[in-house]
């Protein structure tokens, strides 16, 4: 099944480099990763999306993360309460006479329209994968030229962990 | 070296001050109290020789930077110090990764610098440009580039304090040449800060009293004591703990001296060339008490087959090695030190487990080492116990990789921390000779003996000029079966005797060698001669080879075959 593990990170040079090397190591292969700033200067948070079926190997990976010096903090959030989403952009074949039946079409998806062109348009959606996917799977019978995903960006809701570390930041003096 | 050691420290800056790169560093290697520095030179740390060239600290110039980086292994190991090595950049710096590796496994704290080019060339496949960060992240505890000089107080200090806090490790810092060049204020008051680097050195009392709990309930418990007692300066308290409990105890091999190789409750190294009374223990195990050891698959066997109706303790400062490779039922995350303190003040078993230890204790009798003494030809495992005779055991035994690193488990038994030095995870051949250069160096008063293979001694051979130019008193004693003995052996094993080249007819003259490196050598065939030059080298001032012609044909045992259980020995009796 897909792990969702959120991470929090120094914002570094060589810190995205340290962690998927850790990944390899254990064989797997990250589904996806989305890296960004938090609301701490110099804190990033790097949300992977992994599949596995063993949660031994989840935990070993987990803690050989964790005894990184430049990782403030691993959680598994895939069991929790999260609010995620990943954006895609997807450049479908629409000459004129079906434009007007994909708009319909992506209209409950609340996507938008970026751009046109002679034979296609660009579309834009947010949401959770599984959301995603079924936007995919209506539009690829018209055939899709171009797709870009963004990978699932994720935190808890309510407990805002980066504040957290921030305040183990300001006061640990060892 | 000595001398200069405590004048340096005592001219130590404190307040800030301007100064270059270079300077710095040194500046804040007196202040760690670094004694010596393993290295040597090239064109990116012309710089940081030029600053040595001004004294203060001593440097060991070792004839190839792997001979460095494993002397400081050696220096770490017996002194429970950080070492300290410098190579430049490009192939001075990609020549430690062996030896990098080696103390990432064995958990030796290293500090280790490297030149690098100038930051305005990094990038563009410079002369001698390497990118030794992305090399070794996977090999360091953690890693370095500084790239201005103002970092570079800031970034030794956190060096020093990652590669010995926690579970030891080596921390590498690449120092372009322009940073060393620069000038920048140095001071190295402010403490260090690294939110992302915090070990739980106290353990939780709640795991604590559970551990103590199932010692109360136990009727076959086992200690497997490894060298995270060591690294803790546990040995003590690991002493007091299984005194108290009187819980049998099995080291691994990296964890030999940390219990008292003549101890009542001792039952020797286990694993692949373990004794039977230890893997016996570790196999019917009702508890087994793992006390900083990773449960590596050369002490384990076949997992399926491993302590599978024990209850698993297991104390580690790395939280990572608990349920790794091993279910726990017990995790300990902590100092193996203060968890021991914590479990001594835990009230004494109820059960009797008498009739284990006597058991296992029988079999320790039953079953020691051996192996069979003929006149035609020396024993590898006499010439170990010969030197375990003339050393009163006091010796520091360093090895190489192989079957005398086998025989040297086996038949020396360490009485104390600090005697023993080995690579044990990575298993590195060519490790012997530098390591004990860097041990002898570490404890220049100790009799320090390299017994190494005849292969693996080629491997750093040149590091024998190191033992003439600084007179070091190491005793080179090459256990020398003309063959790649423990390549050999599993060929004649496991692979129908066909020693596909794994035999070494065609050597070099070692004594004649020893000889252009002007140290004297002598050639060894029997016992008697072995004791007179022994006795000898006890008295020597400076270093001496041994080339010992053994029985070629000999083998270690006892032996788990691979992928057997422990329980499955072979070999346990003539």
């Amino acid at each position: 099944m897909n792990r969702i593990l959120s991470v929090i990170v120094n914002n570094k040079p060589g810190v995205l480099n340290r962690i998927t090397g850790l990944f390899l190591r254990k064989n797997f292969n990250i589904q996806s990763i989305t890296v960004g700033p938090t609301e701490v200067e110099g804190l990033s948070r790097m949300t992977f999306v992994i599949k596995s079926e063993d949660s031994r190997i989840v935990e070993q990976v987990m803690k050989q993360l964790h005894k990184q010096i430049d990782v403030l903090k691993v959680s598994d959030i895939t069991d929790s309460a999260v609010v995620a989403r990943e954006l895609v952009l997807i450049k479908v074949y629409s000459p004129a006479p079906q434009r007007a039946e994909v708009k319909h079409l992506i209209e409950p998806f609340r996507a938008s329209i970026l751009d046109v062109g002679r034979e296609t348009i660009t579309v834009e959606a947010t949401g959770k994968s599984d959301k995603i996917e079924a936007l995919i799977a209506l539009l690829r019978p018209y055939g899709i030229k171009e797709m870009a995903r963004t990978g699932l960006t994720a935190f808890t809701r309510e407990a805002d962990t980066v504040g957290e570390v921030a305040k183990i930041n300001r006061n640990l003096v060892i | 070296m000595s001398t200069n050691l405590h004048e340096a420290v005592a001219g130590a800056a404190t307040a800030t001050a301007t100064m270059s790169g270079s300077k710095m560093l040194l500046e804040a290697l007196r202040q760690e109290h670094v004694e010596v520095i393993f290295g040597y030179p090239g064109g990116a740390v012309l710089n940081l020789y030029d600053a040595i060239f001004d004294g203060g600290i001593s440097h060991v110039l070792t004839r190839h930077e792997q001979g460095a980086v494993h002397a400081a292994e050696g220096y770490a190991r017996v002194t429970g110090r950080p070492g300290v090595v410098i190579a430049t950049s490009g192939p001075g710096a990609t020549n430690l990764v062996t030896g990098i590796a080696d103390a990432m496994m064995d958990s030796l704290p290293l500090v280790v610098i490297t030149g690098q080019v100038a930051t305005t060339l990094i990038g563009s496949d410079a002369f001698q440009e390497a990118s030794i960060v992305g090399i070794t992240m996977p090999i360091t505890k953690h890693n370095y580039q500084v790239r201005t000089v103002e970092d570079l107080p800031r970034i030794i200090k956190e060096a020093f304090h990652i590669a010995t806090h926690g579970r030891p490790g080596p921390v590498l810092v690449d120092l372009p040449k322009d940073v060393t060049a620069a000038m920048g204020s140095f001071n190295y008051d402010a403490p260090v800060r690294l939110p992302g680097y915090q070990p739980t050195i106290i353990p939780h009392k709640r795991q604590i009293r559970k551990l103590g709990q199932a010692i109360r309930e136990a009727k076959q418990p086992v200690i497997l004591a490894g060298a995270g007692i060591l690294h803790a300066k546990a040995s003590k308290e690991l002493v007091s703990f299984a005194e108290r409990f009187q819980i049998p105890v099995v080291n691994t091999l990296l964890g030999l001296g940390a219990f008292p190789g003549n101890h009542p409750l001792w039952l020797g190294m286990g694993g692949m060339h373990g004794t039977f009374a230890a893997n016996t223990a570790l196999h019917e195990a009702d508890l087994l008490i793992n006390i900083g050891a990773r449960f590596d698959d050369r002490l384990t066997g076949n997992l399926d087959h491993f302590a599978q109706n024990a209850l698993v303790a297991h104390i580690d400062v790395d939280p990572a090695e608990l349920g790794k490779n091993v279910a726990t039922d017990i995790p300990i995350v902590g100092d193996a030190r203060e968890a021991l303190s914590m479990l001594l003040k835990e009230p004494p078993s109820s059960q009797d487990a008498g009739p284990w230890r006597e058991r296992l204790q029988g079999l320790k009798k039953e079953y020691p080492f051996w192996y069979q003494e003929d006149d035609e030809s020396l024993k590898p495992q006499r010439v170990v116990e010969m030197i375990h005779e003339v050393s009163a055991g006091d010796a520091v035994i360093v090895t190489d990789v192989g079957q005398h690193q086998m025989w040297a488990a086996q038949f020396y038994p360490f009485l104390k921390p600090r005697q023993w030095v080995t690579s044990g995870g990575l298993g590195t051949m060519g490790f012997g000779l530098p390591a004990a250069i860097g041990a002898q160096v570490g404890l220049p008063q100790k009799p320090v003996f390299a017994i190494l293979g005849d292969g693996g001694f080629q491997m750093t051979l040149q590091e024998l000029q190191v033992l003439k130019d600084y007179e070091l008193p190491v005793k080179v004693v090459i256990i020398n079966n003309f063959a790649l003995g423990m390549v050999r052996q599993w060929q004649e094993l496991f692979y129908s005797e066909r020693y596909s080249h794994s035999l070494l007819p065609s050597q070099p003259d070692f004594v004649k060698l020893a000889g252009a490196f002007g140290i004297p050598g002598v050639r060894i065939a029997s016992r008697q001669e072995l004791q007179r030059v022994l006795v000898d080298s006890m008295t020597m001032k400076g270093p001496i080879l041994m080339d010992c012609r053994v029985n070629e044909a000999e083998n270690v045992y006892p032996m788990v075959a691979p992928g057997k259980g422990i329980h499955e020995m072979v070999g346990v009796r003539p």
